[in-house]
């Protein structure tokens, strides 16, 4: 069942930047709905500059880099490994690129960020 | 608002093109209105002739199909050609009586291939090489008819010559000149290129002009009579002479014209409303019938119909290749030569090599490949660059390679390459790949071949390679810009020059300022020009600009080098390769209390830990207690030692000493690109100090500096830089040598590559014989990194915490 967690302050996420959320027993998800389970369940938040926040599963569908140590720029951010770029409102890659890292809804409330999980 | 409304004539490369750059600058300006009198969309002409010779179809060459048009909302008029223009009320009106109004038009009418004014060009089977249809027509002749002749041996005339034979025709070329291409080859290369082409089975018969065509009985042209009274059987005439700008459209609408319709740098017409780019403009006199120059117009008619009007046209340097299979040749600029000018000529006639460079004042300014011309890119853009050629005048012959560049030494064969051969070792990418790619995508531009392919895309090392493969695949197409105008990315159409000269003139201070300032199209850059900015800012205002860690790469704002799976490694800073037992002790410790993976001797004579948790990073820092090593930086690394006279009994030097003292000097100085040392006690360079950014290399009277070498990707051999006697003179060359690297080089220009754009000589200038100079740029380095600080130690203080947490769900 879905619900939303208080994770942290939007001013605890650097602008332009992205934190890391890790759930204690892993997580699952690429695209759609069938989850995976065995791989780590990180989850990146990242915060534009225009102060959008936006929640990806923190593996590239590439190669499995780590999203959140990407950069961000406009509503896109990327891999650090071989520089696909994903769209943050998406998750999907930026073309000529295919592919799709699962999305997060989020929720700010008076700075609060929350993500639904 | 409403939109306004832009009319376009003309469906052809180049005014799709322009309409390409518009709607990547200014998607929303414009209503948009297409007419073509073909009725295909926007193909790729100059791929007509690998359809004519079988390798390729139509559908192959298509760019722009019609779901383009329908998603970037163009009305697209196919098969309607326009036949008015009324300028004071605004409006176009085609053939069938279609009428669009427009607030600009855009006049990109392309050219019409001209027929010789002589009796029976109008009959049957005599046909021009302009478009799809003649290509089918030549395609269905071959199916029926046996002797074809074409009229003219230029570009054009050769390939549909070659392409007829291929499909099994009898041909024979008729040439009004004393050898082929005349307009791009020398005699001898001509006589070269005749005689491979006579080997394939083609005819020629050259210095001869067409008097007649004749007709048979069935009322199909039969025969071509030439001027000495020779007749040949022809049931196919292709008259490949030339072509002519159409203009008849401009000039019915009162546009002024004289070759072409006439433009200004803007590519606008007399009449400001309307603009015109392609084969139809004549520019400063010059009307461009390659796919490059006319690229080059699209992109400054875009500019400024997008509002941007910040670009001109300012005339084209154009090179040749000839699409026919198995025959390399390529030319540019002036390659006759004349009375100012000297040739270096080497010329191989029966291993079918020939190659003519042409210079003057110390600059190539034109030049003829024929049978190897794997070097022809290269020389187009020391063309273009204008680059001084005098340090490399004695090898230039001999091409790249032996110049030293960014390709595999020995492997920039590409037109030889197998399609399965490997081209970029990175991304296993392979010829065929990159060639399917660049005829089914549509690719003109190296960025487009890494974005399609990712060949090229990592180390950057096979670019050469795949510009070639390029420029075999597309021919003249491809122009590489001259590389000091390269725009630093997709964001700007700056290039690096443009923004180091801007951030120092205004002053510019932060990213924000710059990017506002110089009109970037984008809201925060990319990963491309980011850290480029951020490095331009900080190194030209050291003490003003602020060091933004949201515009460095992982590594450097993580201050650790992150691996395939996400892990980090630590490579602690061990003095010029120097460590002690209590350090490898404790190096010891963190490996077994971090349960590190993989402990690894580096080249740069230290130790690495593999496969660190990014969230143990600062306890590992903190129980290391040893500095950051920036092995992940854009930044000083390491220098590497010899033992030197400390222990060895050949040393002259003490060359630990000088190594550490040169590191501690560096430590923490950030530069466009990684920067090695080394210092060896004696010649036989122990510690390999000919393949660093700078190497000391120690003798009996003092030390030799040598500088750009490279171990990487390509190995570069260091030059020498200046003899010195003392250790304080070693310090003050190498710091203002890399001073002025770090001033002058653009982000991730090697010192091997700053220095193949700039000159050993300018390096020297500015170094060597200037002392109050180079007193300055040291006195620069020393005043930047007077105050450097230990990364490691900052972030255990607590810098950046928020880097090095997770958050927990």
């Amino acid at each position: 069942m879905a619900e939303w967690k208080a994770i942290c302050h939007i001013d605890d996420i650097p602008r332009l930047g992205s934190r890391v959320v890790r759930p204690k027993n892993g997580g699952s998800g690429a695209c759609g709905e069938s989850g995976e389970s065995g791989e780590s369940g990180d989850i990146a938040l990242f915060r534009t500059s225009s102060d959008e926040v936006f929640a990806l599963r923190d593996r590239c569908p590439h190669k499995g880099g780590p999203l959140s140590q990407g950069m961000v720029h406009g509503n896109q951010v990327t891999c650090p490994l071989h520089g696909w770029k994903l769209r943050l409102d998406s998750g999907e890659a930026v073309a000529p690129d295919q592919g799709c890292a699962r999305r997060y809804p989020i929720r700010i409330e008076s700075g609060t960020v929350l993500l639904e999980i | 608002m409403s939109k306004k409304k832009l009319v376009m004539v003309g469906n052809g490369m180049a005014g799709v093109r322009t309409l390409e750059e518009l709607l990547k600058i200014a998607p929303d300006e414009y209503e948009i209105a297409v007419f073509g009198a073909e009725p295909h969309p926007n193909y790729n002409r100059i791929l007509l002739s690998p359809v004519l010779a079988g390798e390729m179809t139509i559908q192959d060459i298509i760019l722009n199909d019609h779901q383009w048009y329908a998603d970037n909302g163009i009305r697209l008029h196919l098969g309607k050609t326009v036949q008015h223009i009324d300028r004071v009320k605004r409006r176009v009106v085609a053939d069938d009586g279609t009428e669009e109004s427009y607030d600009r038009l855009l006049l990109a009418t392309g050219s019409n291939p001209f027929m010789l004014p002589i009796p029976g060009n109008d009959l049957p089977g005599v046909i021009s090489y302009r478009d799809i249809a003649d290509t089918d027509a030549m395609i269905d002749a071959a199916r029926h008819y046996r002797h074809a002749v074409v009229i003219g041996g230029g570009l054009l005339g050769l390939e549909a010559a070659n392409g007829l034979k291929l499909r099994g025709m009898d041909v024979t070329v008729v040439h009004l000149a004393d050898w082929l291409l005349e307009r791009q080859l020398d005699e001898t290369a001509g006589r070269m290129l005749q005689k491979s082409l006579e080997e394939r089975g083609l005819k020629f018969l050259l210095g001869k002009q067409t008097e007649a065509l004749v007709a048979g009985e069935s009322g199909r042209v039969a025969a071509i009579r030439l001027k000495d009274g020779l007749q040949i059987p022809a049931d196919l005439v292709v008259m490949a002479v030339g072509i002519r700008p159409n203009i008849a459209l401009a000039e019915s609408a009162g546009i002024y014209c004289n070759r072409g319709i006439v433009v200004n740098d803007t590519m606008q017409t007399y009449d400001p409303k309307v603009y015109a780019v392609g084969e139809c403009v004549a520019h400063r006199g010059i009307a461009y019938g390659l796919v490059a120059p006319l690229f080059e117009q699209g992109k400054v008619a875009a500019n400024h119909l997008g509002n941007y009007g910040i670009g001109r046209y300012t005339g084209s340097v154009t090179s040749t290749k000839l699409k026919v299979t198995g025959i390399d040749l390529f030319s540019a600029g002036d390659f006759f030569g004349g009375k100012d000018t000297e040739e270096i000529i080497l010329n191989d006639a029966a291993g079918g090599v020939y190659k003519k460079l042409v210079i003057q004042d110390n600059k190539l300014v034109g030049g003829v490949l024929y049978g190897d011309t794997a070097d022809g890119p290269w020389y187009y853009q020391l063309l273009r660059d204008g680059q001084d050629i005098h340090e490399i005048r004695d090898h230039l012959l001999f091409g790249q390679s032996h110049v030293g560049d960014v390709g595999h030494q020995g492997h920039n064969k590409a037109a030889a390459m197998a399609d399965s051969a490997e081209v970029c070792g990175c991304n296993g990418v392979s010829k065929g790949t990159i060639v399917k790619s660049i005829k089914e995508n549509g690719l003109f531009t190296l960025d487009d071949i890494k974005k399609h392919t990712k060949a090229a895309s990592s180390c950057g090392s096979c670019a050469g390679l795949c510009e070639q493969i390029l420029s075999a695949t597309i021919g003249g197409a491809y122009t590489p810009a001259a590389s000091n105008r390269k725009p630093v990315c997709g964001c700007t159409e700056f290039s690096h020059q443009e923004v180091r000269d801007a951030i120092r003139q205004q002053p510019l201070l932060s990213i924000g300022e710059t990017m506002r300032f110089m009109e970037w199209t984008t809201p925060d850059g990319c990963d491309k020009c980011r850290p480029a900015l951020n490095y331009y800012l900080i190194s030209t205002w050291p003490k003003q600009a602020k060091d933004d860690p949201r515009s460095r790469l992982i590594n450097e704002r993580a201050h650790a080098n992150i691996q395939k799976d996400g892990t980090y490694s630590v490579v602690p800073r061990m003095w010029g390769g120097l460590t002690t037992s209590a350090e490898l002790r404790r190096i010891a410790d963190v490996a077994e209390k971090y349960q590190v993976p993989t402990i690894k001797v580096t080249g740069g004579q230290r130790i690495d830990l593999l496969g660190i948790r990014k969230d143990d990073l600062i306890g590992v820092w903190k129980d290391l207690d040893m500095p950051s090593g920036h092995a992940y930086g854009k930044s000083i690394r390491t220098v590497k030692t010899c033992v030197g006279a400390e222990h060895c009994r050949f040393g002259t030097q003490l060359a630990m000493d000088m190594g550490v003292k040169l590191e501690k000097m560096l430590f923490d100085m950030y530069a466009p690109h990684k920067v090695k040392l080394a210092v060896s006690g004696c010649p036989r360079n122990c510690a390999e100090a000919g393949i660093k950014d700078v190497g000391v290399i120690g003798v009996d009277s003092g030390y030799e500096l040598y500088v750009g070498g490279n171990g990487g990707i390509k190995t570069e051999v260091a030059q020498f830089f200046v003899k010195v006697g003392s250790d304080e003179e070693v310090m003050e060359y190498a710091g203002a040598f890399l001073q002025l690297y770090r001033e002058e080089a653009f982000y991730l220009e090697r010192t091997c590559h700053y220095l193949e754009r700039v000159g050993l000589d300018h390096a020297k200038s500015r170094v060597v014989d200037d002392e109050e100079n180079r007193k300055a740029l040291h006195g620069r380095l020393l005043a930047e990194l007077k105050d450097a600080k230990d990364p490691w130690a900052e972030r255990i203080a607590g810098v950046e915490r928020n880097e090095y947490e997770t958050l927990a769900l």
